[in-house]
């Protein structure tokens, strides 16, 4: 057996003259909980549709199981897909359209039954079976197009943006419901997502895709701590960018000075060298605001320009020069004292640790 | 069946000669082919029995613009006609366009108050409004035609009330306004269902907020509500228009034959009076006149003709 | 914000507004519901009148002499109107297969593959619609009068089949287009090849659309007199060609009894068209 579920070699769709996926090369393992994240049009869905068999790579082969798809047609591939409007066939009950997969196969009557029975109890809807799709809400919907995937015991399940339709709150609740299922399935589940939080919350890896091309795949911790692009860096999360010159580079860690003249130190990332154009990157919650400057490198006099109190944290805007920096302040006091916050106007002195700090060759 | 649908798949342009085959074929054939067989003809001789025969030649046109005269008038008696030319055949066509253009004027006049009128009912009434259009629209256009000549028959049952009132019996047939009012009354439903389709998806709080934003109800009509319902609009006209020019039934039930127009002329030159090139000239030019009025109609809105069936 | 603001003022300005046009729509109304009243009784009378009188005992005239079920008798026992009611039925019906299969394959073809010359058969297409019927219907004639077939029932089915079919293709593409297709997919995604796709989902699917375009074709089969009238030969005449010629040789009443008649089935088809649409919308 081969280490991954599904791979993507090198795999190009060309769509007229738009380069929708450009030389993806992936391999999912098997039974991991996989994100294909990005921005709309990056390519994510794309990239699911070709694993999925609904579009033929221009270039490049598919794997899944270790064996070339070449033009296996969808029905002749052991996957299957949860759609993002999750296509449930309407003139179909709920029942009907979870037995439609095993009846495809061949699967006997009573077989067929104490499957749909199985799978209904394990999306929790064992009462719903002879309704039809649109005497459903939304959420049930949901878990209807996830038992019609599942009851067929797929190699791998691919999940297009299914909880994009939901509300905030049934979204929260059906994130942690699908990563339990995947546990309780044991099932490659490989999930598209334009939802930073919802990929760092569910995966074990993620795929970071940009205009057709995976930029960078890893766990969400390494894409978070350590992202190797300003793309990257910039679409998980929130950051500071300060571009600037490389000046030195010892070991780990780079130094780089800003347009504005400030000198920074930071972790060197990949392809950093001295004298090059470089950004560095260090994130609004890993930089303090003292009244004091101490000895450390990165502390920089600045002035508070803006300042939003959101409960949980004090969102500070200060100016360093021309660059506006993002402060998160974690609220680890509870009080009603005013002064106890920074103003606006007021000075104060920046500062964070080289190793919380990124320095990004581009 | 597997192998079948294997080559299918993998040729997508066998799938689409297949699907396209059958449609363009009879669309090719039967009907572009005929058309274009019929402007041959238009430029064809005719036999002594009226038949096209070689050589070719321009008579067919000669004869329809032969003796043309520009004389502006204005008649009331005639039907309310307002004449450009003199000269038998331009001013067929020209009378023609008139009473067509006038016909579906009035009828818009009429339907879009009704139309109106229906939008704005609650939807219990709406529905059985609706049902009302239905079954005229549906109802066989001869058969209708049939019946309004029938109530205004010398002998029928208007005259035959006006004779039991004992008052003058009148002739209501065979003129230019019978004609007109046959239009009319048999393209009613074709005008007030476009209407009232576009007109149901009107959202009203639009004119509201015109108002709010300071339009009269006028400037709020023209400037929110005309553009928005314009699809409906120019499908109904079309769908009155074109047949109004093209009538055959209306100008041999209600106006005897007496009241000319092209689509009865050009009927006659293949009944009574044989004469195939000539009748194919004027079927060629009023396919133009349509297509004009058919490019306008998909110039200035989408073609909604799919939500005015 | 700003803009907030200058809404909120100009709406308080503005109140009185609506109750001083409230007056006005009332007047409004009473003109629409008037014109409104005017039209629909300008509609029926007619018709009212003829089925009225298709029940009339009296010969000639409009003179109202008792009430008799003669014509419809006459009607049922004349071999010719059964005849044509037949020849109707019968053109009617292979025309709406005919248009319907091919009208459907067709829409498919247009919606869902991208070709060269697409938009020259959009056009062509939308012209048998477009152009006026007497036109269509000459063309035909001398089509048939040229490749020497004579006219009949044969022709008359070529021809139908020929008007009815691009609107059928016009229905059905409105369909298609609002036609899921991630629905096949997923049919495909748990095992379906694309006959099974098709027959257990397109089709079933596109059900509806199929049966309103199907009652769409056959209406406007059984109504057309004028491109069956230039197509038509002897012994093939449909019923609205039958009645035609015996308008035009006079007042028979039993044209009265097969108007009423066939103004009955148009009700029919009607209500069978709303029932199938309100079935959809449920």
């Amino acid at each position: 057996m081969s280490e991954f579920a599904v791979e993507l070699r090198d795999v190009s769709k060309v769509f007229g003259d738009i380069v929708a996926v450009d030389h993806v090369s992936m391999g999912i393992r098997h039974n991991e909980f996989f994100a294909l994240l990005g921005p709309s049009g990056c390519g994510k869905t794309t990239s699911l549709r070709i694993i999925a068999g609904f579009e033929r790579p221009t270039s490049g082969e598919v794997y899944i199981d270790n064996k070339p798809m070449g033009n296996t047609p969808p029905f002749q591939r052991n996957v299957n897909t949860v759609f993002q409007s999750y296509a449930l066939f309407p003139h179909m009950t709920v029942e009907q359209n979870i037995s439609f997969g095993l009846e495809m196969k061949g699967v006997s009557k009573a077989e067929i039954a104490r499957r749909v029975g199985e799978v209904l109890e394990l999306v929790r809807l064992p009462h719903m079976a002879k309704r039809y799709p649109r005497q459903m809400s939304g959420g049930q919907q949901q878990r209807v197009a996830l038992a019609r995937a599942l009851v067929n015991r797929p190699k791998v399940l691919l999940l297009d943006e299914p909880l994009g339709a939901l509300d905030a709150k049934l979204r929260k609740e059906m994130q942690i419901e699908l990563k339990t299922l995947q546990r309780e399935v044991g099932i490659t589940f490989i999930f598209v997502t334009h939802d930073q939080e919802e990929a760092l919350s569910m995966s074990d890896r993620i795929a970071v895709f940009s205009k057709g091309k995976v930029l960078q795949i890893g766990t969400p911790l390494e894409i978070y701590e350590r992202p190797t692009s300003r793309f990257v860096a910039d679409f998980i999360g929130e950051t500071n960018f300060l571009t600037g010159r490389v000046t030195q580079v010892d070991g780990e860690f780079a130094q780089i000075t800003t347009n504005g003249g400030a000198t920074f130190r930071g972790r060197a990332m990949p392809g950093v060298r001295a004298g090059i154009e470089a950004t560095l990157s260090v994130r609004p919650e890993k930089v303090q605001l003292v009244e004091q400057p101490d000895d450390s490198v990165n502390c920089y006099e600045v002035v508070v320009r803006s300042i939003a109190y959101v409960g949980s944290d004090t969102r500070v805007v200060v100016m360093l020069g021309e660059n506006c920096i993002d402060v998160w302040e974690q609220n680890t006091i509870s009080t009603l004292d005013p002064n106890y916050f920074f103003k606006p106007g007021e000075r104060a002195w920046l500062t964070f640790k080289p190793e919380n700090a990124l320095v990004l060759a581009e | 069946m597997a192998k079948i649908l294997r080559v299918l798949r993998e040729q997508p342009g066998i799938r689409l000669a297949g699907l396209m085959a059958p449609g363009a074929f009879w669309l090719s054939v039967f009907f572009l082919v005929p058309l274009l067989i019929m402007a041959w003809i238009s430029f064809l001789s005719r036999d002594p029995l009226g038949f096209p025969t070689p050589p070719l030649t321009l008579q067919n046109y000669w004869e329809i613009i032969r003796d043309i005269r520009f004389a502006p008038s204005i008649s009331l008696a005639d039907g309310l006609a307002i004449r450009l030319f003199e000269g038998l055949y331009l001013e067929l066509f020209w009378r023609s366009i008139w009473l067509s253009l006038l016909s579906t004027v009035i009828t818009l006049l009429i339907a879009f108050p009704v139309a109106l009128f229906m939008a704005r009912l609650p939807p219990r009434y709406r529905n059985l409004a609706l049902f009302l259009v239905m079954i005229p629209f549906w109802t066989n256009f001869l058969v209708r035609t049939y019946a309004l000549q029938f109530m205004l028959r010398s002998n029928g049952p208007i005259n035959t009330l006006l004779r039991a009132l004992g008052l003058e019996p009148i002739e209501l047939l065979f003129t230019p306004t019978a004609v007109m009012l046959g239009l009319v009354y048999g393209n009613l439903p074709f005008m007030i269902l476009p209407l009232y389709t576009s007109l149901e998806k009107f959202d009203w709080t639009m004119i509201e907020a015109a108002h709010d934003l300071g339009a009269d109800t006028l400037r709020a009509f023209q400037r929110v509500m005309l553009p928005l319902i314009s699809p409906g609009l120019l499908a109904g006209s079309i769908l009155t228009f074109v047949p109004a020019i093209g009538a055959y039934i209306t100008v041999e039930l209600m106006g005897g034959g007496r009241t000319n127009m092209i689509g009865y002329a050009i009927a006659q030159q293949f009944s009574a009076s044989v004469n195939w090139p000539f009748g194919s000239a004027m079927s060629l030019l009023m396919m133009i006149i349509v297509t004009f009025a058919a490019v306008l109609y998909f110039r200035s809105g989408r073609g909604e003709y799919r939500n005015a069936i | 914000m700003a803009s907030d603001v200058v809404l909120l003022g100009e709406r308080s300005e503005i109140k009185p507004r609506p109750r001083k046009e409230s007056r006005g729509i009332g007047l409004g109304r009473f003109a629409l519901v008037t014109i409104t009243f005017f039209t629909f009784a300008f509609l029926y009378v007619p018709i009212a009148v003829l089925i009225a009188f298709s029940f009339n005992s009296a010969r000639t005239g409009a003179t109202w002499q008792s009430f008799s079920l003669q014509w419809y008798e006459r009607v049922f026992s004349n071999t010719r109107i059964l005849e044509a009611a037949a020849n109707s039925l019968i053109v009617a019906a292979l025309a709406t297969v005919g248009s319907v299969v091919i009208g459907t394959l067709m829409a498919i073809a247009m919606e869902r593959y991208q070709f060269r010359a697409k938009l020259a058969w959009d056009a062509l297409l939308y012209l048998p619609v477009i152009i006026p019927e007497i036109v269509m219907g000459i063309s035909l004639l001398i089509f048939f009068a040229a490749i020497n077939l004579s006219r009949g029932i044969v022709t008359l089915v070529i021809s139908h089949i020929a008007f009815c079919m691009p609107f059928v293709y016009l229905t059905m593409r409105a369909r298609l287009a609002d036609f899921d297709r991630s629905l096949e997919e997923a049919a495909q995604d748990l095992g379906a090849d694309e006959w099974t796709t098709f027959r257990r989902i397109t089709l079933p699917l596109l059900m509806p659309g199929i049966i309103s375009s199907a009652l769409l074709a056959f209406t406007l089969s059984l109504d057309d007199f004028v491109i069956s009238f230039f197509v038509t030969g002897v012994g093939s005449q449909t019923l609205p060609v039958y009645i035609w010629g015996q308008i035009r040789r006079g007042i028979t009443p039993e044209i009265n009894a097969i108007s009423t008649l066939m103004l009955l089935l148009s009700i029919v088809l009607v209500v069978v068209a709303q029932l199938i649409q309100r079935r959809q919308r449920a």
